[in-house]
């Protein structure tokens, strides 16, 4: 048996196997720490996603990577342990391109889930938007680097029978990314390629002719958090809101595809409290063209992807005292930044050039003066004016976006369910 | 006694990696697919393992490099110093695009972060011989002389040592006479535990910046029960700015081979390894006469020194290209013919070092001073510099100065003294200890330079690089050249190092291109902060050191450099640089 110390996390005082890991001892006494390249067997750790840093005896280092001995004192949850945690978490999702709703993941993908979890609703990082070439070449699986977030639990658990790698990093800094061997991954049996699969953390590693038995929605990280106390749910509260005068709201779509506007329509009968609490000034949904009223709050559906979405964002930022960013979309650039890491004139030769079901010879490139410009990039609404507050999603749920709007006009306490909070 | 390695202890194959790259890089120019597979048969790996250690080192490659691969520095100092134009004049007369080889295959242009020759910039090395300040001249004609068959070897520069300054009344460590042997003989009169105490009353601590006390890290080794142990050199003076260690083994490689040995002696290791960096390829030559030297002398190899039992040899690793090697833990991995990532601190090198057997890494200037302290004898040496820090320290002074190169100053030194002591021009900020150390404005110029102050806020503990920028360099063009960098020598394995470095790359060109608000600067600090507690190693933990330093110390320079129409609500955006692409398919 071995020796038992004692030590403390956030104040907890607990006994434990001396040189246990700290993750370990952690997860066994109920606390959530969170982590991406952790990986119970793998032995020594990782160490690579850095999510777990901690203060270990005041000093910042990661969980996984402590084994413990007596005395020690460990802080997990501080405000400043906390942002950091999200801060890294923000950048994996800056850094890859990472679209959840067109992921075969969504729903298992510890990585969306570690951003439940932790309540990101924005990346406070620009993304990158890294041109990456999905690998087909291996013949019983694809490896879509877009989504991989060099966690090394690939490389370093899934081995040939003659113990060679069949993943290994290729290239360093930004440009790393995992390759594959693709003679050793033809001779892996076809429990260890599923095994490479799982033990993925994204959707990175996805096995040919193989889908996911449950339904989104109702896979793994669907519907509940494994936090007893999410930090960043409120409590909710049921009084009714105290109405002195009508609000007035504006709402637009711009680079989106009314997604949003449609989920906003699905709140079912809260639509009936909607009609007697708020107006709608400029907004598809009234037809409303120009701006007729100032605004309390403005609903931003879609990123800017040409000259006329820059104009009007603008002018919504002029004439609301609040604007929120609904959906993927406005919030990071979403689906229609998938163009991104492409060249536009690639973009738009595939498209109006070289498409297959043009008529021949009569192909162009629209360009007018009446025309809106193509930018070269899709930009997230941040990035043109001043975001107040951001709704994740594709699209978000119809609960969550009057939640939040009734929270803003009039202050209602909210609660924002697990299964509402969603990248997809 | 024998003049070639003793075979003490024989290494795994796989370490003999980077050697076979090498061999099959300088040979072909390149790594081809069949080398590859051959050496993928050879060690018993698979090939996409080979592929991630060639593909980790800048100086591997897998496209023709041609048959003369030249590298331009491009670190900031080269920078100012006018290699930009160093580069087009090698494009027009080579005919070889940057990052490319020429129709003809004979030329590759390439560039490469600081090459330890900042003293002499602009510089560049050809076939791994080193070019120095050079001009569109001087470039012309060596591209000439290239053409017409010359022999790169036949017309490399000699660079200088440039040592202007020692301590006046011959009171000079490093460059002091130093009998072989000699050092040696008085180690072994301390025996083992004696050394270890004399390096306690001296207070060596590492030289290669890190500053961890010498004795401890030695005392660490001798208690280790494991065996074989081994002593590696880190020789990979990376920093950009830095050249001290360059000069060392160019003018006393002797020094450091002695302080090597008795390192060995006291920990009982029975196998040295010098991990010289590939851009100091260079330096071979003399380093392996003098350890052929030191092997004729018995000094190396069974029984050095005719001290019974005691065999130790030293073998040197090429690097190839890699700052991060400059971390110890990622040295070793690269020892072992590995991709250098840097290990997790799941165990120390003392414990689990090289092959996962006790180990000690000093730097170059450590182990000199080692063998010179013994050497003298700590009484002599404690009267050098200031109380409570003893003896000398080697400056690397390059940038906006009349007289840059070494100089080992005494500890306690003020930055104002050295400003003098290298003629400085209009000096205005001060990067100490290279791109991850400290930032210093002129207005700290009365600072003194020494190893007193652990927390370095009111001293400087400088690491050896020192680079002077006058009033009309900017600012954030020197940061950004380091945000490259960085960015560049990630080893890519932990996210805040990978991603952190790209995404303060991409708000330091915002704010270079007149975009950022007063946010954007609190945000630039934040991330900085983030990636120093979470990094897995020093790359990432220091990155961002200058960057949040320079913003605290030039406040009124960065305010400058803001939108100032901002009003809290739009920010500025450049629409005709968005639109540029489109409008080419205006009719």
């Amino acid at each position: 048996m071995a020796k038992m110390v004692n030590l403390q996390i956030d104040g907890k005082h607990i006994q434990a196997e001396e040189g246990k890991n700290l993750m370990l001892v952690a997860r066994e006494n109920g606390i959530f720490i969170p982590s991406l390249c952790y990986y119970e067997h793998i032995e020594p750790p990782l160490g690579s996603c850095r999510v777990c840093t901690c203060k270990l005896n005041g000093k910042a280092g990661p969980a996984c990577t402590e084994k413990v001995a007596e005395g020690l004192v460990v802080e997990v949850n501080t405000p400043e342990l906390n942002d950091s945690r999200k801060a890294l978490v923000e950048m994996m999702f800056a850094e890859g391109n990472h679209i959840c709703p067109a992921c075969e993941k969504s729903g298992l993908c510890d990585l969306q889930h570690m951003g439940y979890e932790l309540g990101i609703s924005a990346t406070r990082f620009p993304h990158l938007f890294k041109d990456r070439v999905i690998d087909y070449n291996p013949s019983r699986i694809v490896m879509e680097h877009n989504r991989c977030i060099k966690c090394l639990r690939c490389v370093v658990d899934v081995k040939s029978k003659e113990g060679k790698r069949v993943f290994n990093y290729i290239n360093r800094g930004n440009e790393t990314y995992v390759g594959v061997d693709y003679a050793e991954e033809a001779k892996l049996t076809d429990e260890e390629i599923l095994n490479a699969m799982h033990i993925c953390p994204t959707g990175a590693i996805i096995v040919r002719g193989v889908s996911q038995s449950e339904p989104f929605g109702e896979r793994k990280y669907d519907q509940e958090s494994v936090q007893k106390h999410r930090p960043h749910a409120k409590q909710p509260a049921a009084q009714r809101p105290l109405v002195n005068e009508k609000k007035v709201v504006a709402t637009v779509s711009l680079a989106g595809c009314f997604g949003c506007h449609m989920s906003l329509l699905d709140i079912d009968t809260d639509l009936l409290d909607v009609i007697e609490l708020v107006s709608f000034d400029k907004s598809p949904l009234t037809d409303i063209k120009k701006f007729t009223n100032r605004c309390h709050i403005g609903l931003i559906e879609g990123g800017c992807c040409n000259s006329e979405n820059i104009e009007t964002l603008r002018l919504f930022r002029e004439h609301c005292d609040i604007l929120v960013a609904m959906g993927e979309c406005a919030v990071w650039g979403g689906l229609p930044a998938m163009r991104n890491a492409i060249p536009l004139s690639e973009c738009l030769e595939e498209a109006y050039l070289n498409c297959v079901t043009n008529e021949p010879s009569s192909t162009i490139v629209p360009y007018h003066e009446d025309l809106p410009k193509i930018l070269d990039k899709v930009y997230a609404c941040n990035e043109i004016v001043k975001i107040d507050y951001y709704i994740p999603g594709c699209p978000p749920d119809a609960n969550h976006i009057w939640k939040v709007v009734k929270n803003l006009l009039w202050g209602e306490e909210y609660s924002i369910l697990y299964s509402e909070f969603k990248y997809d | 006694m024998a003049e070639t390695i003793q075979t003490i202890f024989t290494e795994p194959a796989h370490t003999q990696m980077m050697n076979r790259l090498w061999d099959l890089q300088l040979l072909n120019g390149y790594i081809r697919d069949e080398d590859i597979t051959q050496l993928a048969s050879l060690f018993g790996l698979s090939e996409i393992e080979v592929e991630g250690v060639v593909s980790f080192y800048h100086f591997f490659h897998r496209q023709p490099t041609g048959k003369y691969t030249i590298y331009v520095n491009n670190s900031i100092v080269a920078d100012h110093k006018g290699c930009q134009r160093i580069i087009e004049t090698f494009e027009r007369e080579t005919g070889a695009r940057l990052g490319s080889v020429d129709r003809s295959g004979m030329f590759g242009l390439f560039e490469t972060p600081c090459i330890g020759l900042s003293d002499q910039e602009p510089s560049a090395l050809i076939n791994f011989y080193p070019f120095t300040q050079l001009n569109a001249m001087k470039v012309k004609d060596i591209v000439g002389r290239l053409k017409a068959g010359v022999d790169v070897a036949d017309i490399c520069d000699q660079p200088q040592d440039n040592i202007r300054f020692t301590p006046a009344d011959n009171k000079t460590l490093f460059f002091r006479h130093l009998e072989a042997g000699a050092s040696i003989t008085k180690a072994q009169a301390l025996s083992p535990d004696g050394v270890i105490d004399a390096l306690k009353i001296s207070e060596l601590a590492g030289r290669g910046g890190a500053y961890f006390p010498t004795w401890k890290k030695w005392q660490a080794a001798k208690e280790q029960g494991a065996s074989p142990k081994f002593v590696v050199c880190n020789a990979d003076e990376g920093e950009p700015g830095t050249f001290k260690d360059r000069v060392l083994m160019n003018a006393c490689p002797h020094s450091l081979i002695e302080g090597m040995i008795i390192c060995a002696y006291t920990i009982g290791a029975s196998m040295g390894f010098i991990y010289l960096r590939g851009k100091y390829r260079w330096l071979l030559p003399r380093l392996e006469a003098t350890l052929a030297d030191y092997r004729k002398m018995g000094l190396l190899g069974k029984n050095c020194n005719r001290i019974e039992g005691f065999d130790f040899d030293i073998r040197i690793q090429m690097g190839a290209g890699s700052y991060v090697c400059g971390e110890e833990t990622a040295l070793l991995e690269s020892l072992e013919g590995k991709r250098g990532e840097p290990r997790t601190k799941w165990f120390f090198p003392v414990e689990k070092g090289y092959l996962q057997l006790p180990t000690v890494v000093n730097n170059v200037e450590t182990f000199c001073a080692v063998a010179q302290i013994l050497d003298i004898g700590t009484d002599a040496y404690l009267k050098l510099g200031i109380p409570g820090s003893a003896g000398t320290k080697l400056i690397s002074v390059s940038g906006d100065c009349k007289l840059p190169g070494l100089y080992e100053i005494e500890w306690g030194m003020t930055v104002a003294e050295l400003l003098e002591l290298c003629e400085a021009e209009n000096p205005y900020y001060i990067q100490v200890s290279g791109p991850s150390g400290e930032c210093i404005s002129i207005k700290e110029k009365f600072r003194r330079i020494s190893m007193l102050d652990l927390l370095a806020r009111k001293d400087i503990r400088c690491g050896g690089s020192f680079m002077v920028f006058n009033k009309d360099r900017d600012l954030v063009k020197v940061l950004l050249n380091f945000a490259a960098f960085f960015k560049q020598e990630s080893c890519g394995i932990c996210t805040p190092c990978r991603a952190g470095n790209f995404i303060i790359q991409r708000k330091l060109e915002r704010l270079d291109n007149g975009l950022a608000i007063e946010e954007d600067l609190k945000e630039l600090k934040t991330w900085g902060e983030i990636m120093k507690t979470t990094s897995r190693c020093g790359l990432g933990k220091t990155a961002t050191n200058s960057l949040i330093l320079a913003m605290d110390k030039f406040r009124d320079y960065f305010g400058e450099k803001l939108d100032k129409s901002y009003n809290g609500q739009s920010m500025k955006f450049d629409m005709e640089a968005a639109t540029r692409e489109y409008e080419t398919y205006k009719k």
